[in-house]
């Protein structure tokens, strides 16, 4: 191959590329020579941390599926309708990705001291009466002894018993709060942001010609969608499954502020490093981090893999 | 019988379509010429359903469809780049609007091979779009189209990408079609020989307006 400008400048794009690439390498070796492989296994074997790595899996999965479930429908619609303070609306779906981690957490955890985020937290009760009863349904009143110490029904007047019946409904609420449930929620928050900006692309790169002939042959809008257009975005969305998870597998400040860091509980793998880290066991730290880095290279291989297939 | 009555519809200051009043009659085949922007494609998508005229009015077989969605018209539209649905295979994007109506499987897969048969492409059943020629995708649009028994079918541009030899097929196909569904066409084009060739009546856009051209 001679060398003209040409492949100059294929030659210079790919040593800026090698660069980059030789610079985390560089990182991710001095960490992984920071400690041996016999220490590494002995840390990961641990109970607290195979509890952290099956809750991290699961939390991230569960995430990343919340987050395409959302980002479908509002990257559709973001992508197709012309709508008075779109640009807004698009701004404002991009504020997870803009606020610092620990402010999401923050929001979070100030959102279910207030009056909504505690009804959601504890529940509510419903009161569905009055409800009219029938005289003959009621139940006798209790048995009093009399005055000749003889069993009998306490007499009340109707007006004494109440002419309805007070029913309250319990509503159970779901609480986030330094539970499991707030760490995927944290994780959700901003993964679905990052989901959101991908379907949108996606949805924005498909012409929208083939869901303008579906409409003519019978469908209506929500048809268009489910038959034309998600199937011609699935890779798209196996993108934005990749992404959110990815992005989830990192999360560490929301989760920690919203979540907590219990052992055994709430500690998912970012947590790990961390507290490792606070009780100076950096050895336990450096094998978690590169643990997580080769989840997350195999996790996100396989994902696409799939996505490559579909 | 389609019959536009005043239409205009503008975006922002500018028209693009001023005062449109036509009539084309049931099973004629008309061709609509003009330069490009000039609001053709327009002109077809208020006719679907895909757009809403800024006023004026649609009327297929003497009814006013304006208002409806364009399901609801009984319109067959192929677009200029056919628009087939990727993921889907050839006897899928034929039996698209039949199943969508329900047709019983048997009924439907008999439909599906009728118009394959047809077009001449029963062979191609199982190809995905991406498999298909430009001749080949052209004719699995037109048989999409005809496959939800359209009274009338919209063509925009839709011979563009083919070669010479394969236009002079397609415009036979076209005929032949017309005339065996018993349609009316509306059928864009830049080709005078393709005007020509096909149509009855020869309609011409120029400022947004449309007028009738009369045959030499």
């Amino acid at each position: 191959m001679t060398l003209n400008r040409s492949n100059l400048c294929w030659l210079a794009l790919a040593v800026i590329t090698a660069g980059y690439l030789l610079f985390w390498a560089f990182l991710l070796g001095a960490t992984a020579t920071y400690s041996t492989p016999d220490s590494w296994l002995k840390v990961l074997m641990s109970p607290e941390i195979r509890h952290a790595t099956w809750l991290s899996l699961v939390t991230c999965t569960l995430a990343a599926g919340f987050a395409v479930l959302l980002a479908v429908p509002v990257g559709y619609l973001m992508s197709r309708l012309e709508f008075r303070g779109k640009s807004w609306l698009d701004a404002a779906l991009d504020i997870p990705i803009i606020l610092p981690p620990l402010v999401v957490g923050l929001c979070l955890l100030i959102f279910f001291q207030t009056w909504g985020g505690k009804l959601i937290e504890n529940g509510f009760d419903v009161d569905l009466s009055p409800i009219e009863v029938p005289e003959s349904w009621r139940p006798d009143p209790p048995l009093i002894r009399d005055e000749e110490n003889e069993f009998t029904h306490e007499y009340k007047k109707p007006s004494q018993m109440g002419d309805h019946w007070k029913h309250l409904l319990h509503v159970p609420g779901f609480p986030f709060t330094y539970q499991i449930s707030g760490v995927i929620l944290a994780q959700f928050v901003v993964a679905a942001a990052f989901a959101i900006r991908t379907m949108r692309g996606t949805f924005q790169h498909l012409s929208a010609r083939p869901e303008d002939v579906a409409l003519t042959l019978g469908c209506t809008r929500f048809q268009a969608l489910w038959h034309v257009a998600l199937p011609a975005a699935r890779r798209g969305m196996v993108a934005a499954f990749c992404i959110a998870w990815a992005r989830s597998l990192g999360e560490f400040g929301p989760i920690l502020v919203f979540a907590g860091a219990t052992r055994m509980k709430t500690e998912v793998l970012p947590t790990t490093v961390w507290l490792e880290l606070s009780v100076g066991n950096l050895e336990a730290a450096v094998a978690v981090s590169l643990f997580m880095v080769a989840l997350a290279v195999l996790v996100l291989v396989a994902v696409r893999a799939t996505g490559e297939k579909v | 019988m389609i019959q536009l009555d005043h239409i205009t519809w503008k975006t922002g200051d500018r028209v693009i379509l001023a005062d449109v009043t036509i009539a084309i009659p049931a099973n004629t085949y008309a061709v609509l010429m003009g330069s490009t922007g000039c609001g053709k494609t327009t002109l077809l998508e208020i006719l679907c359903g895909l757009r809403s005229p800024t006023s004026g009015r649609v009327l297929l077989d003497n009814v006013d469809v304006t208002d409806l969605e364009p399901r609801e018209r009984g319109i067959g539209y192929v677009p200029q780049d056919l628009a087939l649905f990727p993921g889907l295979r050839v006897r899928e994007q034929i039996g698209f609007a039949p199943k969508l109506r329900g047709v019983p499987p048997e009924e439907l897969n008999q439909r599906v091979n009728r118009l394959a048969e047809q077009f001449g492409i029963a062979p191609l059943l199982d190809r995905l779009p991406d498999m298909l020629s430009g001749g080949e995708k052209q004719r699995v649009a037109l048989a999409r189209a005809l496959a939800a028994q359209p009274k009338l079918l919209l063509l925009d541009e839709p011979l563009s990408a083919l070669d010479e030899s394969m236009r002079a097929e397609a415009v036979t196909l076209l005929q032949r079609v017309q005339s065996e569904h018993s349609l009316t066409v509306l059928h864009v084009t830049h080709s005078s020989s393709e005007a020509a060739a096909l149509g009855h009546l020869h309609l011409r856009m120029a400022g947004g307006r449309l007028e009738v051209e009369t045959k030499a």
